[in-house]
């Protein structure tokens, strides 16, 4: 009964929906000419990347914050392991994985450079980084994450926090975030290097630091 | 500091910050950074409401880029207000937090950076101008919040949290694709450039953006019918947690509900006046059935929850009578009221839960005599959520009965009335516990000061509010047409 | 109708199914999934509708991507939430609603 009731639902608001589609005139306004306007201003020759770190900057910094923050969540779970041990695995695959790791980095140190003119970016590079982790992980030549050292915690924070620094020292130009345009291309960059770095080891920490975990105490 | 832009963006920056020190600190660490950043976000947020009493709303264009290119934080009286409310009630809680989780319990491990990037996140929610960027802080508050709730990772903990993930997930989903459908429609989410717009023109998917952003934010406000996932999640979590959350989170979604409701949605309310008693309707469901569920409740903290359920449903009632400032006011002096009293109560009832070392109701019996400061601070709290004077609550249901009655609809007095009489029920049944003659001479834990006082404070402040409430309450006038 | 229009239909298709799937479905991991195609759905509609008249928006493409992000993270904390609650009672569905 439910089941029937929420799939008619459902049918009926994407039909509805659609309709209205359909019948959208033109945007109001058009931001394409603002965005291209701006580009030499911007840092970066790429329209999405400039969009991302400088004119709607702001909507980053606060989503890497979520990232850190979910984190934060997996962490307060309390894990409780000690030890995390590596098991026997196959010989052919930890070779691979040992052929594709050097690889990976230097993948993703050009998908970091690239993202000023063309798609990548801190991003795409970091996803890079901690899926080279993850794969060190399940060849068991990396063992499972245990509560992070101090070490490690300013390695997870260090980027989202040069970010910070970066952004608040802009405020003494006016605004939150507002790069001279003749250093805005060095300092997203900058930015992007730190978060490079700290979103590879928060999303490699995403699958590490459960993957020991058995049920708290 | 003169401009109130640099203000604004320190108080979204500075909890930030905290919660990374407090991390980079170590597990249980950094409540002193915490409570010394809460200080500083509280005199920001005061030195901003005298400055934007003085020069009207402010905003500040990030990264040099105005909007509708750029984002804009923007400040008015109804933003400030609620800025003032959330830094009012975190503070104290921190201070409680600090003793409360001063032992080592492994739920208080990340209590702090969590804490730091829900309140950068209801900051950065309050001042955001651009639906977009709403919708970021919106997870920013609702991850943190079931971040919180799942510490410590026992089952109900998890389960509870899971419950309320799902539900903040399509509630952030559907405003997303609300969000989506204006895009399309008018090319902005900045909310200063789309009023005018959607004045001029609102195309049918417009009025389909509406109702998903709205129906999303109730579920995130768990307004009856979409309560379902509030009491386990409030109840179920450690005090300070349940205070937070129940004092300010819900309040979030709350506070972009009316936000968007009088713009930029105004123009397709007036369009359509009936639609303000949908929400009105649900608002009175919720006063019923979740006064109903607390007069029943087993357990303290689940009557105290689903007293939440309940009291929000008041904020909704307020939809029909919107055209005057008079409802705004008393809405807002209603999310004070709550604010304040929920914080004291769940507060209190921490205190009372450790000391007894139990959690229901008829285990109270006979501590009015043992612990009589938290008895007197949920006592207290009590008078504002009945809404006797002098407290804030009364003054906020006779400034919403004042408004009703001038616009001729009784209906809404009524359930204000018929609401109050209800929580009295719920109140009494603990208090009329607590004076009972213990039935046999239990051990007593022992418990910090502290956390008595920090739960007569706030308490406290919910009844005196009432005093001085309608001088605050001018703060509103800040920056808006009526 | 252009390629962009198209996009947002099956947006709001995938975002509809997404949204029953997570009123209907028990198991935690199709649960997940059907939240992940709801959000999917939404950025289709974001980015298609933007670009309806076939002419690319580089500013709803950086809030997708934004979006993603705040998608991964969520689903991060779902997943880990999910694994906890396996390894503590060995079901993938959620216990009965403990809220009385």
């Amino acid at each position: 009964m439910k089941r029937l009731v929420v799939i008619a639902a459902a049918l009926a608001f994407s039909l509805a929906l659609i309709a209205t589609l359909l019948e959208l005139p033109a945007a109001t306004i058009d931001l394409r000419p603002a965005v291209a306007e701006n580009l030499a201003a911007s840092g970066v020759a790429h329209p999405v990347t400039a969009v991302l770190l400088n004119y709607r900057g702001y909507d980053t910094l606060l989503e890497i914050a979520v990232l850190l923050l979910a984190l934060f969540g997996i962490l307060a779970l309390g894990l409780e392991r000690q030890v995390c041990t590596l098991r026997a695995a196959e010989r052919p695959l930890q070779l691979l994985a040992r052929l594709a790791s050097p690889l990976m980095v230097v993948v993703a140190v050009y998908l970091l450079w690239a993202g000023a003119w063309r798609p990548g970016g801190a991003f795409q590079a970091g996803a890079v980084l901690a899926a080279a982790a993850v794969l060190l992980h399940l060849t068991e030549l990396l063992p499972g994450w245990l509560q992070p050292s101090a070490r490690l915690r300013w390695g997870l924070a260090g980027g989202f926090l040069l970010f910070l620094g970066v952004a608040t020292a802009m405020l003494a130009r006016g605004a939150l975030l507002e790069y001279p345009p003749a250093h805005a291309g060095a300092l997203i960059l900058l930015i992007e290097a730190g978060l490079t770095f700290s979103l590879g080891l928060i999303l490699a920490g995403l699958f590490l630091f459960m993957t020991c975990d058995e049920g708290g105490d | 500091m003169t401009d109130p832009g640099a203000l604004m963006v320190w108080l979204i920056l500075l909890p930030l910050a905290w919660a990374c020190l407090a991390f980079l600190l170590g597990s249980g660490r950094g409540a002193q950074a915490a409570i010394i950043g809460l200080g500083l976000q509280l005199g920001l947020t005061l030195l901003l409401a005298v400055m934007l009493s003085g020069a009207g709303a402010a905003s500040h264009a990030v990264g040099g880029w105005p909007a509708p290119l750029g984002i804009a934080l923007a400040a008015d009286g109804l933003s400030v207000l609620m800025l003032l409310l959330t830094q009012l009630i975190a503070l104290p809680l921190a201070v409680y937090a600090h003793a409360y989780f001063a032992a080592g319990s492994v739920e208080g491990r990340y209590f702090w950076p969590l804490t730091g990037i829900l309140l950068a996140g209801l900051n950065g929610l309050f001042l955001s101008a651009d639906l977009f960027n709403l919708y970021v802080t919106l997870e920013l508050v609702g991850l943190s919040a079931v971040g919180l709730v799942a510490a410590g990772g026992g089952v109900s903990q998890v389960a509870a949290a899971l419950r309320y993930l799902f539900a903040a997930l399509v509630g952030s989903g559907a405003y997303l694709l609300g969000v989506a459908l204006i895009y399309g429609a008018y090319g902005t989410v900045s909310l200063e450039t789309l009023g005018p717009l959607v004045v001029a023109e609102a195309p049918r998917a417009v009025w389909l953006a509406g109702g998903l952003m709205l129906v999303g934010l109730m579920l995130k406000t768990a307004l009856f019918p979409f309560h379902y996932w509030l009491p386990s999640a409030h109840g179920g979590a450690p005090a300070p947690v349940s205070a937070l959350l129940s004092a300010l989170v819900v309040k979030a979604s709350f506070y972009l509900i009316l936000r968007l409701w009088l713009d930029p949605f105004g123009a397709l309310v007036a369009r359509a006046e009936l639609l303000a008693w949908l929400p009105m309707t649900l608002g009175s469901a919720a006063i019923l059935w979740g006064s109903w569920k607390a007069i029943r409740a087993p357990r303290i903290k689940m009557l105290i929850a689903y007293s939440t359920v309940a009291q929000l449903g008041y904020l909704f009632l307020i939809f029909p009578l919107l055209g005057t400032a008079g409802a705004r006011q008393a809405g807002m002096m209603h999310v004070f009221a709550h604010g304040l009293a929920k914080a004291a109560m769940f507060t209190a009832a921490g205190v009372l839960i450790k000391v007894t070392g139990q959690d229901t109701v008829a285990g109270l019996a006979g501590v009015a005599g043992r612990r009589p400061l938290s008895l007197y601070a949920f006592g207290l709290a009590g008078i504002t959520i009945m809404g006797l004077p002098p407290s804030s609550g009364f003054l906020a249901k006779w400034l919403l009965i004042e408004a009703a009655l001038q616009q001729g609809h009784w209906i809404i007095a009524l359930m204000v009335l018929v609401g109050g009489l209800l929580a009295t029920a719920y109140v009494f049944r603990v208090l009329r516990q607590a004076f009972l003659r213990a039935p046999r001479a239990g051990e007593l834990v022992a418990v910090p000061r502290t956390l008595e006082l920090m739960a007569f404070v706030l308490a406290a402040a919910s009844v005196l509010l009432g005093l001085r409430g309608v001088e605050l309450m001018a703060l509103l006038s800040i920056g808006s047409a009526a | 109708m252009t390629s962009g229009l198209l996009f947002a239909i099956v947006g709001v298709l995938l975002f509809t199914m997404g949204g029953a799937g997570v009123l209907l479905l028990d198991h935690l991991l199709r649960r997940i999934l059907a939240f992940n195609l709801m959000g999917s759905g939404a950025f289709l509609v974001l980015v298609g509708l933007a670009q309806r008249h076939d002419v690319a928006d580089p500013v709803p493409q950086a809030m997708v991507l934004t979006g993603i992000v705040v998608a991964v993270a969520a689903t991060a904390l779902a997943l880990a939430l999910a694994r906890r609650l396996h390894a503590l009672t060995g079901r993938m569905e959620l216990p009965e609603a403990d809220d009385d």
